[in-house]
Order: C-alpha cells, then sequence, then structure tokens
C-alpha cells in the first residue's frame, strides 16, 4: 500500500452532496481567541450515513452548526473554509438562500429535546409551524400533515397526542417529535448530534433503528455527531474522529475498528469497557485535552501520544492516504495501522 | 497512604452493610392549606442486598428506577418510608448524635456531576479538608495541609495544587477532587453514584482505573451505581439490576453478564451497543417496545409485566419474588426465569 502525503480536499470534483473544505473556526473571546476548528474537510454523498465521532471540545458539533449557519457570531467567526452544498458553497449566499437549505435540504435534531422544543406550544403546533411557514400549508393541512409526521416517527396514538405540550412527553417521544420536525420538508441530509446521548439504553436502541430506518426508506444521508464508540459501530459507513478541531483520522467503519491508524483512535477504542469483556485494568489516553486557545505545536495530540518523537512537536502531520480511501493524521501512521492490525 | 490498620476480625468477605427490605415512598400531595396524599411515587420499592468487605457491588437500571433514591437513603439524605439497614452491625437509620457520626464516617459518597459537587469558592484544600472540621475526631493529629496533600497525592493530582479553586481543574481531576474528599475520613464504603458518566471516554478510563487502585490498597467496599453496563461489568464483582425501584435481578458479574435469567436483564444487555461493526447483522437483539411505566403508578404484579414479551397471567396477579430459581442459581424475580438462548454463532 502506498503512503502520500496529499491534503484530503484531493477527492474527485462534483461529486459529493454535501462537502466541507479545509473549515477553520474560531471564537473570539475575551480571554483570547479559541481555535475551535482547524481545516475540516469531510464530505457526504446521498444516502450514506457518517458518523463524525469526538470527545467535548474536539469541534464536531460546531462544524455541524457552521453546516447549518446558526453559528453563535459572536464570539463564533468562520474564518476561512467552503461548505459546498450540491457544489454550491453555503458560506458566500445570503442569509435568505441559506434559509431555503436549512430545514428544506439539510435539517438538524438536536442532543436535548426538552430544551429544543418550545415548551409554551404544543407539539402539533410545532410540527405544523414549520409547514405552515415554508411549504405555505394551510393550518388544517398542516395539522393532517403534523399527525401523519407524527405516525411516520412511531408516536402512538398521534391524532391524540398533537395537542400535548413537550412537558408530557417522555424523554425518547420528545427525541422522536424532534425527529418529525426534522423530517417535515423532506430533507435530503440530516444532522443527528447525540440524538440519544440523554436517553436510556433501551429507548436508544428504538430510537437508532427508528433513524436507520427512516435513512433508508427515504434515501436519506445522515451525518450522526457522537461521542459513543458502540453507536457509530451500529449504524455508520464511515467515520470521521475530530481530535482539537481537525480529522485525525477517517475511515470506512469496519477498517477502522479493526485496525485504526491514528493513536487517539487507538487509545479510545482501547480504554472504552467492553460488555462483552471484563479486563483487569483499563488502557488510558494519558493527560488532557488541550485547550483550544493553546494549542500544542506540530501534533496537536502530540503531549499524550505513546508514539511521539521529536517531529511530531515540530511539524504538523497531514493527512495521510493510506488506501481504500482512508486518511491518518500521524507522522507514523502505517505503523500505528500495523500496530493495531497485529494486536 | 498507608492502608487502615487491619483491626482482627475485618475479613475480606464478610457482610459490612446489609440492607433490608428499604422502601422510600415520595408523598404526592394535593390541596394548598389541607394538603391531602392523593398518591406516592415508589422511588425505592423493597430492596435488600448484602454488601461484603473489599467487594464492589454494582447498581445499574435505567432513569427512575431508582438507584440514585437508594444512594441516597445509603447515606441518609433521606429518610425511608420502611426497612432498614445496617453497617457493621450498627443500625443505619436509628444511630443519632455520635453514633450516626460514626456510621456517617464509614460511609462516604462520590457524587456524579463533578461541577455542581465541588463549592466554587473554596479552594481545593478546603474541600478535602471539610470532613475533618465537621469529624475532629478523625482529624490528622498533626497538620492538616499535610495530610490533604497526602490525599492529593494519593488520587493523582499535584498536591501543589491545594491552593487552587474547583474552576482551575478539568471534570476528570474534579472528579479525583471529589474522591479524594471521599477518602478523607478512610471510611471502609463509598457509595458512587454515577461517577464516571459526566466524563468522557479517554478521562472515564482514567477514573475506573483509580477506583480500582484504591479499592486495592485500601481495602475499600464500593457500592457502584451506573446505567453504564459496560463501565459496570469492569469494576463490579456483583451486579444488582433494578427496575422500577426493585431489584430484579442480583448476581455476580458473570451470572448478570452471561447467565442472566431476568427478561428485562436480557434485554437491557442486548440494547448495549458493542464497538464493533462486524457484530452489527450477528447480534440477537431484544427490543422493548415503551417507555418505563411511572414509578407514582407501577403496573401491579411484576413492575416489568406491561414492556415483557413472556408476560402472562400470573405476572399481573403475583408478585414475583427475587430468589434463587431453576435455570441458575442465582435470585431473579421473574415467573418464567430462564437462560437467553445463545445464538448461532
Amino acid at each position: 500500500m502506498t503512503v502520500q502525503p496529499t491534503p484530503a480536499s484531493a477527492t474527485p470534483e462534483g461529486g459529493h452532496l454535501l462537502e466541507l473544505r479545509d473549515l477553520h473556526v474560531e471564537f473570539r473571546t475575551n480571554e483570547g481567541v479559541a481555535r475551535v476548528i482547524n481545516g475540516v474537510s469531510y464530505h457526504l454523498d446521498a444516502g450514506e450515513t457518517l458518523a463524525v465521532l469526538g470527545e467535548s471540545g474536539s469541534g464536531k458539533s460546531v462544524t455541524a452548526q457552521a453546516i447549518m449557519g446558526i453559528l453563535d457570531t459572536p464570539p463564533a467567526f468562520v474564518r476561512s473554509g467552503q461548505i459546498l452544498y450540491q457544489g454550491q458553497d453555503l458560506l458566500t449566499q445570503s442569509e435568505e438562500q441559506r434559509r431555503q437549505v436549512r430545514g428544506k435540504e439539510i435539517a438538524m435534531i438536536f442532543q436535548d429535546a426538552l430544551s429544543a422544543l418550545n415548551p409554551v406550544f404544543p407539539v402539533g403546533w410545532q410540527i405544523g409551524e414549520t409547514l405552515r411557514q415554508r411549504a405555505g400549508l394551510s393550518r388544517s393541512d398542516a395539522r393532517r400533515r403534523a399527525i401523519e409526521l407524527m405516525d411516520l416517527v412511531k408516536i402512538p396514538g398521534a391524532a391524540k397526542r398533537i395537542g400535548d405540550y413537550p412537558h408530557q412527553f417522555s424523554g425518547g417521544m420528545r427525541q422522536r417529535v424532534m425527529i418529525a420536525m426534522a423530517l417535515a420538508l423532506d430533507p435530503k441530509v440530516l444532522i443527528a448530534d447525540e440524538p440519544t446521548t440523554a436517553l436510556d439504553v433501551t429507548v436508544q436502541a428504538q430510537i437508532m433503528d427508528l433513524l436507520a430506518d427512516l435513512r433508508q426508506e427515504r434515501d436519506m444521508a445522515m451525518i450522526l455527531i457522537t461521542h459513543d464508540l458502540g453507536v457509530v459501530a451500529g449504524v455508520a459507513d464511515r467515520i470521521a474522529v475530530m481530535y482539537a478541531g481537525r480529522i485525525v483520522e477517517h475511515a470506512d467503519v469496519r477498517s477502522l475498528y479493526k485496525a485504526p491508524a491514528h493513536p487517539y483512535t487507538k487509545g479510545l477504542l482501547e480504554s472504552i469497557p467492553r460488555l462483552d469483556v471484563r479486563g483487569e485494568e483499563l488502557s488510558t489516553i494519558k493527560g488532557l485535552p488541550p485547550n483550544l486557545m493553546r494549542i500544542p505545536s506540530g501534533c496537536p495530540f502530540h503531549p499524550r501520544c505513546p508514539y511521539v518523537q521529536q517531529v511530531c512537536v515540530d511539524v504538523v502531520p497531514h493527512d495521510l492516504v493510506l488506501g481504500d480511501g482512508r486518511t491518518s493524521a500521524c507522522h507514523f501512521a502505517q505503523e500505528v495501522r500495523d500496530d493495531s492490525a497485529a494486536r | 497512604m498507608t492502608a487502615p490498620p487491619a483491626s482482627p476480625g475485618k475479613v475480606r468477605g464478610e457482610t459490612i452493610l446489609s440492607v433490608d427490605n428499604l422502601v422510600k415512598h415520595f408523598p404526592i400531595t394535593q390541596g394548598v392549606l389541607f394538603q391531602r396524599q392523593v398518591g406516592a411515587v415508589k422511588a425505592v420499592d423493597g430492596v435488600s442486598f448484602e454488601l461484603r468487605r473489599g467487594e464492589t457491588l454494582g447498581v445499574v437500571g435505567e432513569s427512575g428506577c431508582g438507584k440514585s433514591t437508594l444512594a441516597r437513603l445509603l447515606m441518609r439524605l433521606e429518610t425511608p418510608t420502611s426497612g432498614g439497614a445496617t453497617l457493621e452491625g450498627r443500625d443505619l437509620f436509628k444511630a443519632s448524635g455520635g453514633e450516626l457520626r460514626r456510621v456517617r464516617r464509614n460511609m462516604q459518597m462520590v457524587m456524579q456531576d463533578p461541577y455542581t459537587s465541588l463549592n466554587p469558592r473554596m479552594t481545593v484544600g478546603d474541600i478535602i479538608g471539610e470532613p475533618f472540621e465537621i469529624h475532629p475526631d478523625a482529624a490528622p493529629k498533626g497538620s492538616k495541609q499535610k495530610r490533604v496533600q497526602e490525599l492529593l497525592d494519593v488520587v493523582g493530582l499535584n498536591p501543589e495544587h491545594i491552593n487552587r479553586y474547583p474552576h482551575q481543574f478539568s471534570g476528570g481531576q474534579r472528579q479525583r477532587i471529589g474522591i479524594a474528599r471521599a477518602l478523607a475520613l478512610r471510611p471502609e464504603v463509598i457509595v458512587c453514584d454515577e461517577p464516571v458518566s459526566a466524563l468522557d471516554v479517554s478521562i472515564q478510563a482514567q477514573v475506573i482505573n483509580l477506583l480500582k487502585q484504591l479499592q486495592n490498597e485500601l481495602g475499600l467496599s464500593y457500592i457502584f451505581i451506573a446505567h453504564d453496563l459496560s463501565v459496570v461489568r469492569h469494576i463490579a464483582d456483583r451486579v444488582a439490576v433494578m427496575y422500577l425501584g426493585r431489584i430484579v435481578e442480583i448476581g455476580t458479574e458473570d451470572e448478570i453478564y452471561e447467565r442472566a435469567t431476568h427478561p428485562y436483564t436480557q434485554a437491557l444487555l442486548s440494547a448495549v451497543p458493542v464497538p464493533d461493526p462486524e457484530a452489527r447483522d450477528q447480534r440477537n437483539m431484544i427490543r422493548l417496545v415503551g417507555d418505563v411505566p411511572s414509578p407514582a403508578d407501577p403496573p401491579s404484579g411484576c413492575h416489568f409485566r406491561t414492556r415483557c414479551w413472556k408476560a402472562q397471567e400470573i405476572c399481573a396477579v403475583e408478585d414475583p419474588k427475587t430468589v434463587p430459581r431453576a435455570a441458575d442459581p442465582h435470585p431473579s424475580a421473574c415467573h418464567f426465569a430462564e437462560l437467553r438462548p445463545t445464538p448461532a454463532a
């Protein structure tokens, strides 16, 4: 397998539904500038599921907010980069043009459904709002369609519950309401930001099943943002691992779990307790994630990395292409992958 | 820090904490002036178990199953409606005055949220040293500061950071501060209520390893409450599974994870996502329908019957006891307890 340093944006032109190119986002605060996204590039094709995995502060949610155009500005500013949707750069579009994309082309569901829904309006009204405002439906048509959508996401007794308020629903049902809202305008891309993190494990399984079914039925592409390696393994086609605002590894799910090629991914996979194995001591990643106002020189992972050499301190690693569309932003990517495979 | 002097009679494996039919009902009232009770949230509804010296008892269950109320009862932050518990033979709930302080000294708690469980206006030294002010008889003879620094060192923090404030630490480091505070009085039992669920994966492993290491060095017994079954399997010797205020199954780590006989345990285990894409299509999953019923109005008989695929008439009528079953000799509260057929690999 040949290893050649190429920027990840050297993917074939034009073919992708959604493509991020070298995106940089920073938060300008009183304490200084936090560089939250530092050159993120990834792409999404029609009908596929891409998982974006990372720990808190890795920039995974901010990337999604940048795609949706819902960054809090200030403090957040997109410094450079492109977000291409069907070839059009969203970042150069007017707010009115972006509004047309939001919801209709790309929709998003959030982690905490209780705070994402408005507590003082019935859920049916909230689902219907999108339809009235954007699709120009009448009140009664919007109501009828809202019931259909609630049926679609398998809320029992949809017609009876359309007048209920968010607090009258359980956590899992609220998440279903949010999914129904996101699907109202039949988007081509669904961004799910930690959709099951606040839910219990049996309910989590129900919601992940629902998302997988809906995605397949409607041939929707999905970006699943999560910190849970177990959830990713269950649904994703490809996975992008983020650390300190960069994508450190990008691969199809099977080969990544089989042989991670970045020391951070390898460390993560080794540090999670497994349900099917009882181990004595968990291996850990030493240290802490970096302060985004003072990202370490060279490779941002170098202070925590067991493979660290002088070159890691001095030189920012490029994405090394490892074949099969895999990339790893590590100077020793091949060595790491061979070590993982030998395990 | 050295292990507490092993006084005679403190044998590893003997029962240290014994909980007998503990019940906590929170009243639901109606009316403003003349409040009358119209119902009760049955948060903990008859829980019995024993904790042995030096072991970790994992308590798992979904939100609302009563596992945190159980922790608060054991810490005497709540008064039980009925039932009792003894710690080293002393009655937990009858103790008062000096006796209560001795009991409390022996049992400490690590909380879930490292951001709200530390006072932001106190230095780390004051936080960890505060137990000595409440229990002067347990305070070190010499310098309190030296002892606090020892504790910081034990939990893997820099002893020089004694004058820092909680906001200067990360989530994982704050959880270590919480652990140091719990260790200050040299307790024998520590109740850990979701100690790692607020932490990132890479930090979670560090804290789990620390808890295990402290247990080995100090001979601690843990009650480890968590919703993450993988974490519990890793740390627990025995596991209790709770559903709507009751323990539905209890056994060794192996009995629960490999030979579960209660349908709820089986469903719970099968719903846990396994970080292995190869297992995606091979796993034989049980999908529960619906949500957990309200603890204010639990189903009659077996609480789980409304979501159970095995439910028969008897389940609505008769409470299944948590007793050893024919399928496997560990206690399971199901009339139809049986092992899960292993999927053909």
